[in-house]
């Protein structure tokens, strides 16, 4: 194990994912380090949502192994559960709990799993509640708010449990266009506080203005990663440029 | 009208016929309530059981057993049911109310599992991956998120399955359980009056069975405050 205890947060060797027949990911290999706001972009079906989601094993990797903090997630004895506290996640589809309040959406976590005391819980929720301009809202509930509104919600869920590392899955992607700017400057707001980020997005502004490495994943592989400025900039692979004809 | 109240007087209140009624209807009662609670147990239990076994391969043996049971007793009245407990199973109940609670609790059981079951499966898949990705279990997802979620939206349903095994439970006389509709019956051969007992038996089922909707009503208005807009 002694050459995987890098300074990576993250890393990922080779792996692999395969539905039924359908091979998505054919070996992805990558480290993220401390502080790395890494966007990963490409086409649709090009296995980056399941890339993100094999990050903290929603889905189950066929192959590879995922090392967190140096903890090989794919191991079996490996505790899930502590390491996913430490993994924030958030959803296309917000995914937030309906049947309670914005309040407690945000404090059931901690108080559940990190034994926070209730109040203590409640007075760190409202003030994130707060520093994304939704402290009026505490005890609505999610039904009762708009896209942007749910999704800067869900953000502020899982930074509740003061992860070390956030995974966006295409976070702006169910919103109206007047609302995905909202959920952006939280996000970006966020990577300038030094929060380590990987973005499965389509918003190829916000990856390269915020990020500081872009992934372009195309066919199941890491087809070309860099600098923002590069990527977009002279892109080197064929496929690469005309992915960003398309959507540029 | 005076010929009437006659009537009722020598049917109800001579040989203090009413209190056969009010036995019956504390039989009635205490029938329900107590096989609603088992059957909610049991289809709790098998519900989550099924759901578990859905992505694991090693609980298809719970699957199955699950299937037969359910199979068994939506397939097998209820009366049959309660006979072959209280004349083959528990042959020592002499009062047949114990037999009672355990028949028609077993059976709503099997009702209530499917009911839970088809909850479960209405609740989006991504509400387990956000509570998994929290950190959650999936006993702690299932406690907190899901079950309460799959509760709500069958709650109506719940309510039909309660109403529905009230009225099962007149059945009861079969196994020697004075009931409500045994009681009535029983003042029916002893006076030779048929219509006020029969009519006070419809009238009692009736009111219990608007109550309960009423109750329900009330339960279900406070879970649906979080739908509001």
């Amino acid at each position: 194990m002694a050459d995987n205890m890098n300074n990576a947060i993250i890393s990922v060797k080779d792996l692999k994912k395969t539905f039924q027949k359908n091979e998505v990911l054919k070996g992805v290999s990558i480290d993220i380090n401390k502080g790395d706001v890494v966007c990963v972009i490409g086409a649709s079906g090009s296995g980056k949502s399941t890339f993100l989601r094999c990050l903290n094993m929603l889905e189950v990797p066929t192959g590879g192994s995922i090392f967190f903090e140096n903890n090989d997630l794919t191991d079996k004895k490996t505790d899930l559960n502590l390491h996913r506290q430490k993994m924030g996640m958030v959803f296309q589809q917000f995914n937030l709990f309906p049947h309670m309040t914005i309040l407690e959406n945000l404090t059931c976590a901690p108080i559940m799993l990190k034994k926070v005391p209730k109040e203590q819980a409640e007075e760190k929720a409202m003030s994130l509640l707060a520093r994304v301009g939704l402290a009026d809202r505490a005890s609505s509930y999610p039904n009762q708010l708009s896209g942007g509104q749910k999704q800067r919600v869900a953000i502020v869920r899982a930074l509740c449990m003061e992860p070390d590392v956030m995974l966006f899955d295409e976070p702006t992607s169910a919103l109206d266009p007047e609302m995905v700017g909202e959920v952006l400057d939280v996000m970006r707001e966020l990577a300038s506080e030094g929060m380590t980020m990987v973005v499965v997005t389509h918003e190829m502004g916000f990856a390269r203005e915020v990020s500081n490495r872009v992934v372009f994943l195309d066919d199941g592989v890491i087809a070309e990663e860099g600098a923002p400025e590069e990527l977009f900039g002279a892109p080197k692979c064929e496929r690469l440029q005309n992915f960003l004809a398309k959507v540029l | 009208m005076n010929a009437w109240l006659d009537k009722l007087y020598k049917t109800f209140i001579v040989d203090d016929n009413y209190m056969m009624i009010v036995k019956g209807f504390g039989n009635t009662l205490l029938i329900t309530v107590c096989a609603l609670l088992i059957g909610i147990v049991i289809g709790s239990v098998i519900a989550i059981a099924k759901y578990y076994a859905e992505d694991n391969k090693k609980l298809r043996i719970v699957n199955i057993v699950c299937d037969i049971y359910t199979t068994a007793i939506r397939g097998i009245p209820v009366t049959v049911l309660l006979m072959i407990f209280y004349f083959i199973i528990f042959v020592s109940d002499t009062t047949g109310i114990m037999t009672a609670i355990i028949a028609f609790g077993i059976n709503s059981g099997a009702y209530m599992a499917e009911l839970i079951r088809s909850g479960l499966n209405a609740v989006d898949k991504g509400q387990m991956e956000a509570a998994r990705s929290l950190g959650m279990s999936k006993g702690q997802a299932m406690k907190k998120i899901i079950f309460p979620q799959a509760i709500k939206n069958i709650l109506p349903a719940i309510g039909n399955e309660c109403i529905a095994l009230l009225k099962e439970t007149s059945v009861a006389g079969y196994v020697t359980v004075v009931d409500l509709t045994r009681a009535a019956n029983l003042i029916r051969t002893n006076t030779n009056d048929a219509v006020n007992p029969l009519i006070l038996l419809a009238l009692v089922y009736l009111a219990l069975v608007v109550i309960m909707t009423k109750l329900l009503n009330v339960f279900e208005r406070r879970l649906r405050k979080s739908d509001g807009r």
